[in-house]
This record gives C-alpha cells, sequence and structure tokens, in this order.
C-alpha cells in the first residue's frame, strides 16, 4: 500500500508543469541539441525576425514579435522533392531530408496552434507522410509572447494553446513555468533535471496575473460568433470588388501564413531528357492561373473573386469544415501587404463596424 | 551518402504513381485516343477497382501529371481505359507516347457516383462532348449489372457524327432492346446519320420519366448543363436526383493542394459528382 502511496507522490511530483529559471535558459537550451539541430527566432535585418539554426545563444530574441515565415517551412518546405523518376525504374520517392530531427525553440500559441490546423488538412482520408514524417521529427517548444497592435489570436482563439507542444514556457519575471506536453518533452526536461524546480503558490499566482493582464494588452477585437453568416449575407459585397481593385496578385499573404498550404506540382527534367524530379511549390490562391485550366478558363479569373476567395476559406469555409476558422490572427499577412490589405480591417469593413 | 535509416521508404506514399503500360490505343475523334493501361505490378493489375465516376492522376514521364476520368467499367477490371484530349503540357506528351511506352498511375480518386443509391432506380444517362469519359463507366456497369437497374437511358448530343466519343460502340447501343440509346447530332454533311438530329433536350420528348424513381447523370458542356437542368426541373426531378461532375484545375488529387476548391469543397475529394442541389449551394456556383 505504503509503495503505491509513493509511486503516486513521484507521479505527482514529476508532473506537468516546471519551473526554470532565466539565468539556467542558456544552458537548457544548448542540452536540447541532444534532441535535433536548435533553431529560434533570430534578427533579420533591422525590424523583422526569422526562425534559423541557432549558432550563437547571445543572437536569440525571445521578445520577437513574428517570423518573417512561420514554423510550417519545416513541415511543408516552400519547395519539396517528391519523387526522382526515369524511364527505366519510374517514380522512387525521396525520403532523405525527411528524417532530419529539429528542435524549434520558441513558438508563439498562435504558431502551435497554426500547425494543429496543418495537421488536419494532412491528415483526413489521404494521409501525407511526408508532413507527418517532419512533423514527429521536429520537437516544438512553446514560448508565451505580448501582443502588438496586429495581433489577433485573442479574437481567433489561439492566444492559448493545451496542447501540439513538447515543453511551453510560459514567463512569471524571474523565470519560466513550463508545462510539459509530450513524453519527449519529459525527456528534455529529465535530461537536465537540475535546472528544474517546484512550482510554488506564489508563481502561480504570478503566472495568472500576467495571463490576465494580457488580455488586456490585445488592441483588436473581432466578433468571431456570426461571423460565418455575416460573410455568407454579404457575400455580393462591394467591399470584395474594392479589395481586388487594391491588391497585386502577389501572393505574398499565403506566403507568410502559417496555416496557408496550397502547393504547385511540377517536373523538372535533366537535359538527358530521361531522369528528373516531381517537386511541390508553395502556391498561392491570389496567383492569376491559380484556377486556370486547359484550353483557357480561368474560375477565377477576375482578383476580386480570387481576393474573396481567401477571405471566404479562412473565415467562412473552414468553419464550415472544421469548426473555427483556419485563420490564428497572427498578424503576418498584415505586414507583408505591400498593397496595405488589412484583414482585421476587411472583417470589420464586412461587419460594417465604423472604422 | 544516404544511410539505410534515411532511405526507409515513405510508406503508403499517396503521391506514388505506379507504372502502367499503353497496352492499345484505339482513335477517337480528332485530338482524342482511349488508352487502355495495364499496371506494371501484377499485383495492382489484378485490384486495382473503381468507382464509376471515379478519375486517376496520370502522370507522363517527365511533363506533369494531369487527372483524367476512368472510362472501364469496374465489372472489366484487368485494364484501365483512359480517353484523353490533347490539350496542354502532359496530353500532348502523352499522345507522342508510343504504344508499351509507360506512364505512372495513381489513384481512383473522387467519390464516383453513388452506385448503392442508384441501384433498383431508372438510369438517365445525359452526355455531351468529353463527357462521355466518365459516363461511358456508369453505363457499362449499369449494363454488366443489367438486373439491378430499372430502365436505363442514354442521351448523348454532340455537333456532328464526327464528333463523338465511342462512336461505333454506342450506336450498336442501339439495337440493345433492355436499354435506350438516344443519339443526336446538330447536322451532318455526309448525310448517312440515321438517328436523331437537334439539341439534347430534344430527346427528351421520346422518353417518359417517372421523376420519383430516376437518377439523372449528367457530364458534359456547361452550356448542355444549363438547358438539360431546366428540363429536367420542368419535369419534377428532386435536385437530389440529379447527378452531375464538376471539373475544377486539380494538381494532388488527395485534398491537400488547394487547386480544385470550390467554395468549402474539394472537387478531388468531395467530388467530382455533386448533386444538383450541393452544386448549388456551393458558394461559388452562384453563376
Ligand atoms: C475530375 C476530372 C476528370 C477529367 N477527365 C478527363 C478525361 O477523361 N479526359 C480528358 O481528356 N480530360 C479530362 N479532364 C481534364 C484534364 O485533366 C485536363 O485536360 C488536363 O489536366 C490538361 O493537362 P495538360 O497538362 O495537357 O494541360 P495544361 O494546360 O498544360 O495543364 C497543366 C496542369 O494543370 C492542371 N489542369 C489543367 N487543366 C485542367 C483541367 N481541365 N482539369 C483539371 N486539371 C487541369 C493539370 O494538373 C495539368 O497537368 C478531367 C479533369 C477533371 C478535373
Ligand atoms: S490570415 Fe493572416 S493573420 Fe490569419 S493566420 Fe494567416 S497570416 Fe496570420
Ligand atoms: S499580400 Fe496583399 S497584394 Fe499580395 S496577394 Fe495578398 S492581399 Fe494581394
Ligand atoms: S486537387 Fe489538390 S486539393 Fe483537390
Amino acid at each position: 500500500m505504503l509503495f503505491y502511496q509513493n509511486l503516486r507522490r513521484d507521479l505527482v511530483k514529476t508532473m506537468q508543469i516546471l519551473k526554470l529559471d532565466k539565468k539556467n535558459l542558456n544552458e537548457f537550451i544548448f542540452s536540447l541539441n541532444d534532441f535535433g539541430e536548435v533553431h529560434a527566432p533570430v534578427k533579420k535585418g533591422d525590424k523583422q525576425f526569422v526562425f534559423s539554426k541557432l549558432t550563437d545563444f547571445s543572437k536569440i530574441k525571445l521578445e520577437y514579435t513574428r517570423t518573417i515565415l512561420p514554423p510550417k517551412k519545416y513541415f511543408h518546405p516552400p519547395t519539396d522533392t517528391l519523387f526522382k523518376f526515369s524511364q527505366e525504374e519510374g517514380y522512387q520517392s525521396l525520403t532523405e531530408e525527411l528524417r532530419k530531427k529539429y528542435v524549434i525553440f520558441g513558438l508563439h500559441p498562435c504558431d502551435i496552434y497554426a500547425i494543429k490546423i496543418l495537421d488536419l488538412i494532412f491528415a483526413g482520408e489521404f494521409v501525407d507522410d511526408r508532413y507527418f514524417i517532419r512533423r514527429k521529427n521536429v520537437a516544438i517548444i512553446g514560448l508565451d509572447c505580448i501582443p502588438d497592435d496586429k495581433c489577433f489570436c485573442r479574437s481567433m482563439r489561439a492566444d492559448f494553446v493545451e496542447d501540439g507542444f513538447d515543453l511551453f514556457l510560459s514567463d512569471i519575471g524571474n523565470s519560466y513555468l513550463v508545462r510539459v506536453g509530450t513524453g519527449r518533452g519529459d525527456d528534455m526536461v529529465r535530461k537536465t533535471q537540475d535546472l528544474f524546480k517546484e512550482v510554488n503558490k506564489k508563481d502561480i499566482t504570478e503566472y495568472k496575473r500576467r495571463s490576465d493582464e494580457k488580455k488586456n494588452l490585445f488592441k483588436v477585437d473581432i466578433e468571431l460568433s456570426d461571423l460565418p453568416e455575416i460573410m455568407d449575407l454579404e457575400y455580393e459585397s462591394k467591399v470584395w470588388e474594392e479589395i481586388g481593385k487594391e491588391c497585386l496578385s502577389c501572393g505574398s499573404c499565403s506566403m507568410v501564413c502559417p496555416t496557408c498550404y496550397c502547393y504547385d506540382v511540377f517536373d523538372e527534367i535533366n537535359l538527358d531528357a530521361n531522369h528528373g524530379v516531381r517537386k511541390r511549390q508553395w502556391d498561392s490562391c491570389l496567383f492569376k492561373d491559380y484556377a486556370l485550366v486547359a484550353g483557357g478558363h480561368n474560375f477565377r479569373a477576375e482578383r476580386s473573386l480570387r481576393v474573396k476567395n481567401r477571405f471566404f476559406h479562412k473565415q467562412r469555409g473552414f468553419v464550415a469544415q472544421y469548426g473555427r476558422p483556419s485563420c490564428v490572427g497572427c498578424g503576418r499577412c498584415i505586414e507583408a501587404c505591400p498593397a496595405k490589405i488589412d484583414i482585421i480591417e476587411v472583417i470589420n469593413r464586412i461587419r460594417g463596424a465604423k472604422l | 551518402m544516404s544511410t539505410r535509416s534515411t532511405l526507409a521508404k515513405v510508406k503508403n506514399d499517396i503521391y506514388q504513381p505506379y507504372l502502367a503500360r499503353i497496352v492499345k490505343v484505339l482513335p477517337q475523334i480528332q485530338d482524342h485516343l482511349l488508352f487502355q493501361l495495364k499496371f506494371e505490378d501484377p499485383r495492382m493489375a489484378s485490384n486495382f477497382t473503381h468507382r464509376p465516376g471515379q478519375f486517376v492522376e496520370l502522370s507522363v514521364i517527365g511533363s506533369g501529371e494531369a487527372p483524367v476520368s476512368i472510362s472501364s467499367s469496374p465489372t472489366r477490371p484487368g485494364i484501365v481505359e483512359l480517353c484523353v484530349r490533347k490539350t496542354g503540357r502532359v496530353t500532348n506528351a502523352l499522345f507522342r507516347l508510343p504504344l508499351n511506352a509507360l506512364v505512372g498511375v495513381r489513384g481512383p480518386y473522387g467519390n464516383g457516383f453513388p452506385i448503392d443509391k442508384l441501384e433498383d432506380n431508372n438510369l438517365l444517362i445525359i452526355a455531351g462532348g468529353l463527357g462521355m469519359a466518365p459516363l461511358r463507366s456508369l453505363l457499362w456497369y449499369a449494363l454488366d449489372n443489367r438486373t439491378k437497374f430499372k430502365d436505363i437511358i442514354l442521351m448523348l448530343g454532340a455537333k456532328t457524327p464526327g464528333e463523338i466519343l465511342f462512336k461505333y460502340e454506342l450506336l450498336k447501343l442501339i439495337d440493345r432492346p433492355d436499354m435506350k440509346c438516344l443519339l443526336t447530332v446538330d447536322k451532318d454533311e455526309e448525310g448517312i446519320w440515321k438517328a436523331h438530329f437537334g439539341v439534347v433536350t430534344k430527346l427528351f420528348d421520346y422518353v417518359e420519366l417517372d421523376p420519383a424513381t430516376t437518377y439523372a447523370a449528367l457530364c458534359g458542356p456547361p452550356i448542355m448543363y444549363k438547358f438539360v437542368l431546366k428540363e429536367l426541373l420542368k419535369r419534377n426531378f428532386s435536385k437530389d436526383r440529379i447527378l452531375m461532375s464538376l471539373e475544377r484545375k486539380m494538381k494532388c488529387g488527395v485534398g491537400k493542394c488547394g487547386h480544385c476548391s470550390i467554395g468549402y469543397k474539394y472537387t478531388c475529394i468531395d467530388g467530382p459528382i455533386f448533386t444538383y442541389w450541393d452544386a448549388i449551394n456551393l458558394p461559388e456556383m452562384v453563376e
């Protein structure tokens, strides 16, 4: 009996939330190299950030806003070689790259949520193994964040994640609360066990205080519950034409979106005309030829239709199929659009909100 | 360079084309050929089956992939028949291949016709242009399972007799007592056409239809849909009993690449066969 009680107490002790002193963070991150190549947000240029291989701890930017490209690049790379082919041997899948192990440090909740959305797409009746093999080989360590004026993850219900990470770090002042989400996360913690402490009452109070405070920092608030209906009602709205006139069909919004997954497929052939590779590459539904078929018919020839399609798919179609928008409110498309098309403003215009 | 573990295969790669040999090519009308394919792997050759209305992704080595309806019936396994129109990069490359060349095939994809629902009903098949390609699979499926269906009617319209796909095969069906094969053309310059003249909707004059026990399966150019749908609604067909095949650009065929979307649906997995009711409720179909 006592044995079981002790065991239970041990289990409770190795519970899901621990504490890591900030001064030990570097040492902890260093230890992660045993689990894969560590990538983290670093600065690019003056104001921008990217996830890239961490070579120098001083480069890591824990207070970054958002990276240019979302973490989808680790699971669904911008270009991906699927097969090599030859007349003699047919199609052989290329899998060398899939098995490289990574640890991505510092994903914000919206980006973790976005990966969960991509999981839905790449699973389903036909499971995309390339995506899921990579997915298994990439460990995810989340980090909480302070919203800026382009963040609306709270409106999109993606400001908090319960799962989808191996570990998740929340800032509570001099230390982080570390939530352990998976067995792999547990392995990471146990590898550097001495760095972790138990969470006490004060930590919990501080966590709750900060969590509460964060709610008030959002400058954007979009009502989500009746948005699908309103979008249906405004299907013929002039707003789409107006935005169509501004959009340049550059596709940047799709490239930077953590939940956009569309791709094109094409063959590249060697000079001998006998061997080659089949690749897939990120595509955008804003590109002119996206729905163009043989013979010249284009199902979305007008820019306004393509713009409308993007917003409808994110905020309406996905709700119909999966019960939530596929937008997580990361603000990347707002930052990236050269025509200054702002998804928050578009939704507000559709809702008829006074600006 | 690669170690053994990194070479491990992606199991069940959904994008993997299987090699198939072009065992026969049957000329159809201008720029249309019927390709008979046989999978190289004997297991694939004997196990491959499909539902009428489904399609495959056809690869021409070095040129790319294109979705093509399966024209043969699953009641005649072993050979996959594809009726292809020469139009762009992949299809042109296909037309250049010699007999016995290898191509890549993966599938079958798409929902196909809801065969279970169609059984025990009258079947009205209405085709125009390349629409006969998927409908031929359904037609032969029904004829090979004749007892499972009530009346079987085929209506097909073309500009001239020279533009009718599977012409000789269909002409032979005119004499079949257990079905009604109605073929019509706009004109016949050679003056030897013995069947009907006029638009396809005129063929409705030759049949009695009970909308409560009939399913209509349509595939053809948009203009045909427009007039045929009107005719069917006039005859009180329920929108749920009208089945149509929709076409969109496709790249993956398996619901990932996004290209085939209509409103919320992906034509490649939710379609290509939609009831008229579902079709008009796809947001992007309001045209
Ligand atoms: C469900 C379905 C069934 C089809 N069945 C047949 C058939 O039985 N016979 C036949 O001849 N054609 C059929 N098509 C049309 C056929 O897919 C196109 O003609 C073909 O893709 C043209 O490819 P291409 O490379 O020659 O032309 P390109 O213009 O060079 O096209 C490049 C690529 O774009 C895509 N694409 C272009 N046009 C279409 C299109 N109309 N539909 C889908 N993807 C397209 C393909 O991925 C193609 O490889 C079908 C299309 C769909 C969606
Ligand atoms: S639509 Fe814009 S704000 Fe929403 S997830 Fe995509 S990039 Fe982020
Ligand atoms: S980034 Fe802006 S301009 Fe470019 S395609 Fe998207 S909405 Fe249009
Ligand atoms: S063809 Fe790729 S999603 Fe339908």
